[in-house]
């Protein structure tokens, strides 16, 4: 097997990848390839036919395909090599890429490595719901695929498990396409996805939606017949007593995407337990030089728009990258209080950073702090804080103090 | 009477506190933008919705075509259009913005693809 040599090489054909292989392309890096493992480019933009996409990147609402769409087009339009039907096996920390086709093995030597795999959901084995093994049961992503790709039919009455954005919006098209939904049931006390999914394709079809409720149990030989339903307590363990049943054919979980990161950890990358994805600088650039993460594989994200922006970001410093500029990332950045993470982890503390960062519950009227020690270099106030929602706060390099640890922390008035 | 309208316009999903009697607006605080306020006057007094579904395709590498509308409609008449969108069968090929449906039910909406699709 002949090593060949590549500029870059972009692992996943999604959003990040096609966003962050057509800016490489604009700075001037030629030598890009894009390996994609499914037939077409696009990611799990083509099964999103619904709209809202693009608000922020475009100013308008498109749906997924047509969001996808514009970006597939210019890759092509800039003439950028993709090899889809092609999964990648095999990664080092030298950037060797080994991926696999029909054509068999290839390998390449690569001066950088974009990770773009983006993030997989959820399943019900994750969640160890006891009961029986019938058909029925779906995670949102899969019952997407098989209703707006396969023109499948999944069932006739449908429950819903978590209150996650996919789920809801198949809750809105299982109903338009006339199958009864009963209810969306969350363990937690608040909603995972977003306000408007909940307005727009909850609400809107009177559709119930049931906090710190759970699945307790699954019937059925053969195909699914009913799903028990339970309350949770505070420590979301089920309460004896209140179990209830609802008949139905078809178990939807949408209840959390996992960054995709088999490939980083064959790398040796540092990860962050928090957001399951790879520890990065202000550059986007793993522990390990000259690979760099952006999207859903780096921290899960709830608009499209944030992972093109994000890709695009880290296209200008991997194409600085390839121009020999490398700075230290050697100031820490961490969260505490309410906040459940932030993105990036290190900091060069030469120029002004975008931090991203969630709280691990949702928060009314809180201050959020940018510290260095004592020394609070930034606050802002938001009056309502959502795990569901990702936010970004500018930090100027103006305001710094010193090299010493940065903290985005929530605070208590 | 006093509603907190969750404003579905865009991703902030602003929580729109309004003061109103009948269709007519006294207050309303908590929008980040003018979209907002507009959006409540329209709820108030005639909701709107986009639509995106799917049309089934013969000949194509793909049974289906995702559409949407171009522009929103009556909430009310969401379940009409897609006993409408049901109907069709489009030929492969299929370019992404082809009308699909002109002027559904005289509402002033095209349904169009929003995907192309190749033939086989």
């Amino acid at each position: 097997m002949s090593l060949i040599k590549k500029q870059a090489v972009i692992i996943g054909g999604g959003p990040g990848g096609l966003a962050a292989a057509a800016e490489l392309k604009k700075k001037g890096i030629d030598d890009l390839l894009i390996l994609e493992r499914e037939h077409w480019l696009g990611g799990i933009l083509r099964q999103c036919i619904h709209d809202g996409f693009g608000l922020s990147r475009f100013g308008c609402s498109l749906s997924g395909p047509e969001y996808a769409g514009r970006f597939v087009e210019e890759v092509r339009r800039l003439g950028i090599p993709a090899e889809t039907d092609t999964t990648v096996i095999g990664l080092d920390s030298h950037r060797t890429v080994i991926a696999v086709s029909r054509k068999g093995l290839a390998r390449y030597q690569a001066e950088a490595v974009i990770l773009a795999m983006g993030c997989r959901e959820r399943t019900r084995g994750a969640l160890a719901i006891p009961g029986e093994r019938p058909s029925g049961v779906f995670t949102a992503g899969t019952a997407q695929a098989y209703m707006n790709l396969k023109n499948k039919s999944i069932g006739r009455r449908a429950v819903i498990l978590g209150s996650g954005d996919i789920g809801m919006i198949m809750a809105r098209r299982l109903t338009l396409e006339g199958v009864k939904v009963e209810a969306v049931f969350e363990i937690q006390p608040y909603a995972s996805g977003l306000p408007r999914n909940i307005e727009q394709c909850l609400k809107d079809y009177g559709i119930p939606l049931y906090l710190s409720h759970t699945v307790t149990d699954i019937k059925g030989a053969g195909r699914l017949e009913a799903v028990e339903v339970s309350r949770v307590d505070q420590r979301l363990q089920p309460i004896p007593g209140t179990e209830k049943i609802y008949p139905c054919d078809t178990l939807i979980l949408s209840v959390g995407l996992i960054p995709e990161n088999e490939l980083s950890r064959m790398a040796g990358i540092e990860m962050d337990p928090r957001t399951k994805g790879a520890v990065v600088d202000e550059f986007y650039q793993t522990s390990v030089p000259g690979i760099f993460a952006a999207g859903n594989v780096l921290h899960v994200h709830d608009l499209v728009d944030f992972v093109s922006l994000e890709a695009e970001r880290l296209a200008d410093s991997a194409a600085d990258y390839l121009r020999g500029k490398r700075i230290p990332a050697r100031i820490p950045v961490s969260a505490g209080g309410e906040i459940g993470y932030t993105v990036p982890q290190h900091i060069t503390g030469t120029r002004d950073v975008t931090l991203s960062f969630r709280p691990r519950h949702p928060l009314r009227d809180s201050w959020v702090e940018i510290r260095q020690g004592e020394r609070c270099l930034l606050r802002k106030k938001y009056p309502r804080l959502l795990p569901a929602v990702m936010e970004n706060i500018a930090l100027p390099v103006s305001r710094l103090i010193s090299d010493s640890e940065i903290k985005v922390v929530t605070v208590n008035e | 009477m006093n509603r907190t309208f969750t404003c579905i316009l865009c991703p902030n999903g602003c929580e729109i506190r309004t003061e109103y009697q009948g269709t007519e607006i006294r207050s309303v605080s908590g929008n980040k933008c003018p979209k907002g306020a507009e959006y409540v006057e329209q709820e108030i007094t005639a909701p709107v919705r986009n639509l995106t579904s799917s049309v089934l395709v013969e000949n194509g590498a793909l049974p289906l075509c995702s559409v949407r509308l171009t522009r929103p409609v009556p909430k009310d008449r969401l379940f009409d259009i897609m006993a409408e969108i049901r109907k069709v069968t489009l030929q492969a090929p299929v370019q992404a913005g082809q009308i699909v449906i002109p002027d559904v039910l005289g509402l002033g909406s095209d349904v169009i693809a929003t995907r192309d699709v190749e033939p086989i």
